[in-house]
């Protein structure tokens, strides 16, 4: 079943003089169709400018269509009887943890959510510890969420959406602004979110080490879908990546060259250092 | 001609419980038309330390020459320095302000006390080398795209027509369109004007790609110091704190310990290619 769907999403950013007249139109989204499974772990790559974050705070009922409609768990997005319950089952995240949290103390801060969905107290304590933990945070329980790292802070700003027990997380290039460590805990964490609590997971990034492990990828590019397919089919069409202007991983190139200097044996869409390595060993021990 | 850092400490809130030493015991020397990669753990003093070549923070012991002058000295002009080494901070278009993009260029230069008229052009100069386009000189700069804004922003720290120029993570937050014509842009102003360039960067491939001299920083602390193949073939230790090789010296790695006759110590996409290349029609 979907959690998520869209169907000739279109959206204008419409800007407005001083007098209130409109002065241009900018269609950030064009004809959008997308659905998302319930259980995904769904990839959005693409450059700034290229509809992925309009998209996203349309899932969340942050904006609403120009035309077309978007339905989050067989709901409408632009009814609002329905915004309350799908800002509870579709959570969103950020890039930038500092404006996201609340709290003067990490549990506090991710009770916040569930306190302000009205569920009673003894129950926001259970949501809290079981969040923190899944998170990997439940020792800092008790710090001041300020005198965190970024990928921390952005790891509790995750768990007060895990307390909101939603279906689907989209994550808004959490990893943005965080360094190398951050970021690899970020992603750690989205996976085990799908993984282990079978949460669907809608991770916008532009970096492409971190759709790897997607079971699907968008790719925008002028606010239109560009390319659909898995990590793997994506990445075997190289070309099509480099004129959309997006980072190649470094194995995915380096794989990419070795064919266009005369290893025409190495498969496409070849992802991970672990895969070139074998693939190139073993065309290399049979010759 | 160089800048020399000789034995200097910085601490913070000093003589306080939080007493915190940023800077310990730094130590090594930038040469004219260097292209030196910073990197280092968040927390591991990088940005101190770049406030320290030009003259923000102030060491709390020990000596910076820039080209043999002592900058701590009574005399020395450190407003001038503040010209000389110029500093691009992290998310530098936050400090955009003026009403169009040309007047916040004209800001630095002006401000060093550059006449009206030698303003005007190190402006215009400057501008043009960031390569943005004639029709952007003259609006906001919030209308400008994220890579735009940045451009701009750097912009305005070439118009005071630095000697160095040094750059906190000037990537950050950019899609990969915009890093690379940042990195482009830097690694042009390197190879064409001569300009001495610090790029602190948390990205490894791209400081194996452009950088020639890697400074890595640990806890205050100069950690390694040498070209990118030096630096690269201590894995290892740079795991240790936080910090890696780029993918493809992994690859190499592997390729090796299976028995591949491969160059371990390569560090970019174009050298390994080449030895992938030269292993495989030598087998």
């Amino acid at each position: 079943m979907a959690i998520v769907e869209t169907h000739d999403l279109s959206f204008d950013y419409i800007r407005r003089d001083e007098d209130g007249n409109v002065s241009g139109i900018n269609r950030a989204l064009d004809d959008v169709e997308i659905s998302v499974e319930k259980g995904e772990f769904i990839a959005i790559l693409g450059g700034n400018g290229s509809g992925k974050s309009t998209l996203a705070k349309h899932i969340n009922a942050i904006l609403y269509p120009t035309e077309g409609y978007v339905l989050v768990d067989g709901k409408k997005t632009d009814d609002e009887a329905n915004t309350l319950t799908i800002r509870q089952k579709a959570g969103m995240i950020f890039q930038n943890p500092d404006n996201q949290i609340v709290g003067s103390i990490v549990e506090e801060d991710v009770g916040f959510g569930p306190e302000n969905m009205g569920i009673p107290s003894d129950n926001i304590w259970e949501r809290v510890e079981e969040a923190l933990k899944i998170l990997g945070m439940w020792e800092y329980r008790k710090h001041s969420p300020m005198r965190l790292s970024g990928g921390q802070k952005q790891r509790v700003a995750i768990a007060g959406v895990v307390a909101m027990h939603p279906e689907c997380i989209i994550m808004d290039e959490p990893t943005a602004m965080l360094d190398p460590v951050g970021r690899k805990d970020v992603i750690r964490a989205a996976r085990a979110l799908n993984d282990v609590e079978k949460i669907t997971i809608i991770l916008i990034t532009h970096y492409m080490e971190e759709v790897v492990y997607a079971d699907r990828v968008f790719v925008m590019q002028d606010g239109k879908v560009r390319m659909t397919g898995t990590p793997r089919e994506i990445f075997s069409r190289v070309e099509e990546l480099q004129e959309l202007r997006l980072g190649i991983p470094q194995a995915t190139r380096l794989a990419y060259e070795l064919k266009k200097r005369g290893l025409t044996w190495l498969p496409d869409g070849i992802l991970t250092e672990k895969e070139l390595v074998t693939e190139l060993w073993r065309s290399y021990s049979t010759m | 001609m160089a800048i020399i850092l000789d034995h200097v400490n910085y601490i913070y809130s000093k003589g306080t419980s939080d007493e915190i030493k940023a800077l310990d015991d730094v130590s090594f020397k930038i040469e004219d038309g260097d292209f030196i990669g910073l990197i280092g753990h968040t927390g591991s003093g990088k940005s101190t330390l770049v406030q320290h070549l030009d003259g923000l923070l102030k060491a709390s012991s020990g000596h910076i020459y820039y080209n043999g002058e002592d900058i701590y000295d009574r005399d020395y002009d450190m407003k001038s320095l503040r010209g000389k080494v110029g500093l691009v901070f992290q998310y530098p278009e936050h400090q955009l302000f003026e009403e169009d993009v040309f007047k916040d260029v004209c800001f630095g230069p002006r401000n060093m006390g550059m006449s009206e008229k030698d303003t005007e052009l190190a402006a215009y100069s400057a501008l043009r080398s960031v390569k943005l386009p004639d029709e952007l000189y003259f609006v906001s700069p919030f209308e400008l795209s994220g890579g735009q804004k940045r451009r701009a922003a750097i912009a305005g720290v070439l118009a005071m027509k630095p000697e160095v120029l040094v750059l906190d993570e000037p990537t950050a937050g950019l899609d990969p369109e915009g890093r690379e014509e940042i990195l482009g842009l830097v690694n042009e102003l390197h190879d064409e004007q001569g300009i001495t360039v610090v790029l602190v960067s948390h990205s490894m491939e791209d400081v194996a790609d452009y950088a020639d001299h890697i400074i890595v920083m640990e806890k205050g602390r100069v950690f390694m110091d040498g070209t990118p193949k030096e630096v690269f073939s201590h894995i290892e230790e740079l795991e240790g704190i936080g910090l890696a090789a780029p993918q493809v010296t992994y690859i190499m790695h592997e390729l090796h310990r299976r028995g591949f006759e491969v160059d371990t110590t390569v560090t970019t996409i174009k050298e390994a290619v080449d030895s992938v290349i030269g292993a495989v029609w030598n087998a």
